[in-house]
């Protein structure tokens, strides 16, 4: 079989699902990609080209699997502007003449930013806003005016859509002071409806952006520096600015289909049919370049759509453009807007349900039939939670009182809603009600992460995320599958659940548990869960009473067990602040053992390849240095990373070390569902890339920012914003309460990550949880920390003082003095490692380890 | 659990005394240069099977967690938590994982009885 070559030229966000559907899906390998990308990177996430203000480097918005890139069957070429299309020949031309032949061609080339003609575009200091580049530059030059002038830098935004209430974001983000200057006379009229509009622009001035409407701008001025100076309005009026941004749409970039001759339509974009071809065979067009049912489409769900048709029907398939779903929610500088179906009432004898509360900033619209019962659309400002099971019902009947759904939670109850199987779920991935259904009843996905896994739903921005978890659990419960939240086969609670009634019958130890809530012996699922439960709760020794047998692997010594059986120790070293007596201390313990030393993520010190019966020896030294256990093996609080912040770093607006130590000393020994990392960075460069972690502090000039839920590991995550610019107080405050309610609610083994997002009504309904107290639960949450707080001892120092347990650390009960002879080392690198196999059976082994350490 | 009977083989080694065994807590042994992993249940009674966990080729099965699956008493290894019978040392649990080359994926088990408080193990009787 002969491979044909697909030509795609656009380097943006739909380039990158064509490619990587057709990847997944060709499984034959019919056909090789080439990608002709003009920026000078691969594919990047556009839609969270915001964000871009608050991560380290653009690749942090990089799309999908990179691997994708270095498949031999797809080319990327970056910095490549195509210039021409020769469809006779079949053949592009690129920047510097080079051509490029396809089998068939993808135009993908979006959009360009476009402004509208205004005298005094061209001055220096004024911005559109689409790609990294452009934000890169932004960001520079705020930057350097404000260096430049010694003072707050004015900006102004014109353009009051999406993508300008973005670009205030970014410039409030930036420190600059903005002002958005809207043509229409309320912002995002192209999504919500007046009322909306009100609410919105009360909710975004109260954020301290000032907002304009119905005003047109004239002329940009220059300041006396030759930069631009000022904006000169229609009606006469004038602003000062340092800095402009156009944010007034998109235009499609359809010059290279135009020059190819192929048909534009009325308003730009390459004609093609619900197949997403052009009138030429060989070429077809996707997202926001192709004109497609007589519109050019600026979201990305649509564009996601046109790529996986036009992979479909190169590979034979038959799928045609379903239409457009233009609904859109969004979180624009922290207020939720969502739009959907006939939000302008524009069906004949549509009635409008209007619910508005001006002091909290909600405004909510339903848009139903003339009787009232069939939802057509709707407008969600400043509480959008309703979206993702509204969006879905659109078209269909809305079950008991549609008031339920605009109304303050609880005031009226609502319907149980079942959706019909053609209903969209995932917009991004478009995936149906019935494909989840099918998933679960028929392909054997009996759990969220399979469900994810095999329909896609929820991959892109999560928002559906809580519907598919309800759909999959109605499925579930109708097919007489029980959805078992059950430990193991001992225990039928899950650990929430086993919380709770450990909590409320206040039993200590192990068989109390299993005896009243659970049967046979425990295993080593529900043992651990159980011995972090009582840590919890109780913060008593690990080790004592009948808890020893419970704990895991290294729990079971407070050491890590590495691949040999050794242990790894870990001495605490709070915010990694440390004093040079106890470098040299750790430095000398390695020798003096022969350890391996290696420096850990978390800014600590490792000690490799000590053994069961040296572990006391090794505390005994450190402890005795005034040093403890950094819980380095504990499904635990692990470290605070900090960078080095105010009292020396030139940029540090905040004290992060003294921060990091408060925080290491606050929660050190705090036993947790799984392991708990925190950082503080000292201004919002973020070097200790704290919003990888479970709770990331961020320095601002007001306070601290507290980022919650990030995650590295298998998963990475970034954090998100819980509180801004609270004092020292109020972090500690929400950071207790958000631990602790964590650690009484989520799954074994659940990271915060994950349990934020499944969470019901994710981060906004644990905000109201931990900040606001909506449950009336902060008291007791502080309550239990302080008793934590108060409790705490260093583990290792309380086996040093208790002969009992120090029996556990024996290496032969019958011969002490013994180590292990099946141990064996090799030296690399100056150090030692444990011995492969090879070198064990070819006698390569250099190191016995009775010959190691010079004390035991 | 029976008293040691007169013509006990001479691969019978006393281990220790049973009180220096912890409820559900393992305790490695060295019987005649093996390593034997010596477990005292919650119901009194003593199991003994290698202490070689074949996952990983650790000596560290005294180190891992007691339970039951149904009715049978396990071990769990500490390494890569494969689940074994300490009944007849057979892996019921191998997390979708072979055992080192060279090594069996079942443990071997050690006949234990205990005379006049203490533990015997019998090399020789290994099954």
């Amino acid at each position: 079989m002969t491979t044909e070559h697909i030509v795609v030229v656009g380097g943006g966000m739909v380039a990158h699902r064509f490619t990587e559907a057709l990847r997944a899906r060709d499984t034959e390998g019919r056909y090789s990609v080439e990608v002709l990308a003009e920026e000078p990177r691969a594919p990047y996430d556009r839609v969270a080209l915001t964000s871009y203000f608050q991560l380290k480097s653009p690749e942090e918005l990089q799309l999908g699997d990179p691997a994708l890139w270095h498949d031999p069957l797809v080319t990327l070429h970056r910095d490549t502007r195509a210039t021409g299309v020769d469809r006779d020949r079949r053949i592009v031309t690129v920047d510097g003449g080079r051509e490029v032949a396809y089998d068939h061609l993808v135009l993908a080339t979006g959009s360009y930013a476009w402004a509208p003609p205004t005298p005094g575009a061209d001055l220096p200091g004024v911005f559109m806003y689409r790609t990294v580049d452009d934000v890169a530059a932004l960001r520079g030059w705020v930057e350097e005016r404000r260096a430049a002038l010694g003072r707050p830098v004015r900006g102004a935004v014109i353009g009051g859509g999406l993508l300008g209430l973005e670009a205030a974001g970014a410039l409030q983000s930036l420190g600059a002071i903005s002002t958005v200057i809207q043509f229409a006379d309320r912002l995002m009229n192209l999504q919500v409806d007046e009322g909306g509009g009100e609410a919105l622009k009360r909710l975004i001035e109260a954020l301290g952006v000032t907002v304009r409407c119905s005003t047109a701008t004239q002329e940009i001025r220059a300041g006396k520096d030759g930069h631009v100076g000022s904006l000169l309005f229609a009606d006469g009026g004038e602003q000062l600015v340092d800095v402009v941004v156009f944010a007034t749409g998109v235009r499609p970039r359809d010059e290279l289909g135009a020059k190819a001759g192929l048909e534009i339509g009325a308003r730009g974009g390459v004609v093609v049919d619900d197949a997403c071809l052009t009138a030429d065979p060989a070429v077809s067009a996707i997202g926001e370049v192709a004109c497609i049912q007589g519109a050019c489409l600026g979201l990305i769900a649509p564009g996601n759509t046109m790529a996986e048709i036009a992979v479909d029907r190169l590979l034979g398939g038959s799928s045609t453009f379903p239409g457009a779903d233009m609904a859109t929610k969004l979180k624009l500088l922290g207020v939720d807007v969502a739009s959907f179906g006939d939000a302008f009432a524009t069906t004949p004898g549509a009635l409008e349900m209007v619910y508005a509360d001006p002091v909290n900033g909600v405004y909510k619209k339903l848009v139903l039939t003339d009787d009232a019962t069939t939802l057509l659309g709707g407008v969600l400002v400043g509480d959008a939670s309703a979206y993702a099971s509204l969006r879905p019902m659109v078209g269909a009947a809305l079950p008991g009182d549609p008031a339920a759904w605009i109304l303050p939670e609880g005031s009226v109850e609502k319907g149980e809603i079942e959706l019909p199987d053609s209903a969209g779920v995932c917009s991004c991935n478009n995936v149906s009600a019935g494909a989840i259904r099918d998933a679960v009843n028929h392909e054997g996905c009996h759990d969220l992460g399979a469900v994810k896994a095999c329909t896609k739903a929820g991959t892109s921005c999560g928002s559906c995320l809580p519907l598919v978890k309800k759909i999959m659990g109605t499925e579930l419960e109708k097919s007489g599958i029980e959805v078992s939240n059950a430990l193991c086969e001992h225990f039928e609670l899950s650990r929430a659940q086993l919380f709770n009634a450990i909590k409320v019958a206040e039993v200590t130890t192990f068989s109390e548990v299993i005896e009243r809530f659970g049967t046979g012996r425990g295993c080593d699922i529900c043992k651990p869960t159980v011995g972090s439960i009582l840590a919890s709760l109780y913060n008593a020794h690990v080790l004592g009473g009948d808890r020893a047998a419970l704990q895991d692997t290294n729990d079971r010594v407070m050491a890590n067990m590495q691949k040999d059986g050794t242990y790894s120790v870990v001495p605490r070293v709070p915010g990694g602040e440390i004093l040079p007596e106890h470098l040299i201390l750790i430095g000398q313990i390695a020798q003096d053992y022969g350890l391996y030393t290696k420096i850990t993520g978390g800014q600590r010190i490792d000690l490799f390849g000590a053994r069961l019966e040296q572990l006391p020896s090794i505390w005994k030294r450190l402890v005795d240095a005034g040093m403890e256990s950094g819980h380095a093996y504990g499904k635990s609080l692990r470290t605070v990373k900090s960078c080095v912040g105010s009292t020396w770093c030139r940029y540090g607006v905040q004290d992060s070390v003294g921060m990091a130590i408060a925080l290491e000393l606050r929660y050190r020994g705090l036993r947790s569902p799984h392991k708990l990392k925190l950082g503080v960075s000292g201004c919002a460069r973020e070097c200790a890339e704290a919003r990888g972690k479970d709770v990331g502090v961020i320095a601002t000039d007001k306070g601290w920012n507290v980022y919650v839920g990030g995650n590295g590991g298998f998963t990475p995550v970034h954090a998100q914003l819980l509180v801004e610019d609270v004092p020292d107080d109020e972090v500690f405050r929400v950071i207790d309460r958000y631990l602790m309610y964590y650690i009484r609610t989520a799954d074994r083994l659940q990271r915060t990550a994950p349990w934020q997002q499944e969470h019901e009504g994710g981060l906004d309904r644990i905000r109201e949880i931990v900040v606001e107290d909506s449950l009336g639960l902060g008291e007791e949450l502080d309550a239990h920390m302080a008793r934590h707080i108060d409790s705490y001892e260093d583990e290792w120092k309380a086996v040093l003082n208790d002969p009992e347990r120090l029996k556990q650390f024996t290496s032969f009960v019958n011969a002490p003095d013994q180590a292990d002879p099946t141990l064996a080392y090799v030296e690399q690198r100056g150090q030692r490692r444990p011995a492969t196999p090879e070198e064990r059976a070819g006698g390569a082994v250099l190191i016995a380890p009775s010959t190691l350490e010079v004390r035991s | 659990m029976t008293a040691v009977p007169a013509t006990a083989s001479s691969t019978a080694t006393v281990v220790c005394d049973y009180d220096r065994l912890t409820p559900e807590l393992g305790v490695a042994a060295l019987v005649g240069g093996e390593q034997v992993a010596i477990f005292r249940l919650a119901d009194g009674s003593v199991h003994a099977v290698q202490n070689l966990d074949p996952f990983s080729g650790a000596s560290v099965m005294s180190r891992g967690i007691t339970g039951s699956r149904g009715d049978v008493p396990t071990i769990a290894s500490p390494i890569y938590k494969q689940v074994f019978s300490l009944l007849d040392g057979t892996c019921l649990v191998t997390m979708d994982k072979s055992p080192k080359a060279g090594h069996a994926p079942d443990l071997v088990v050690y006949p234990v009885t205990l005379d006049n408080g203490q533990v015997i193990i019998d090399l020789a009787g290994s099954e």
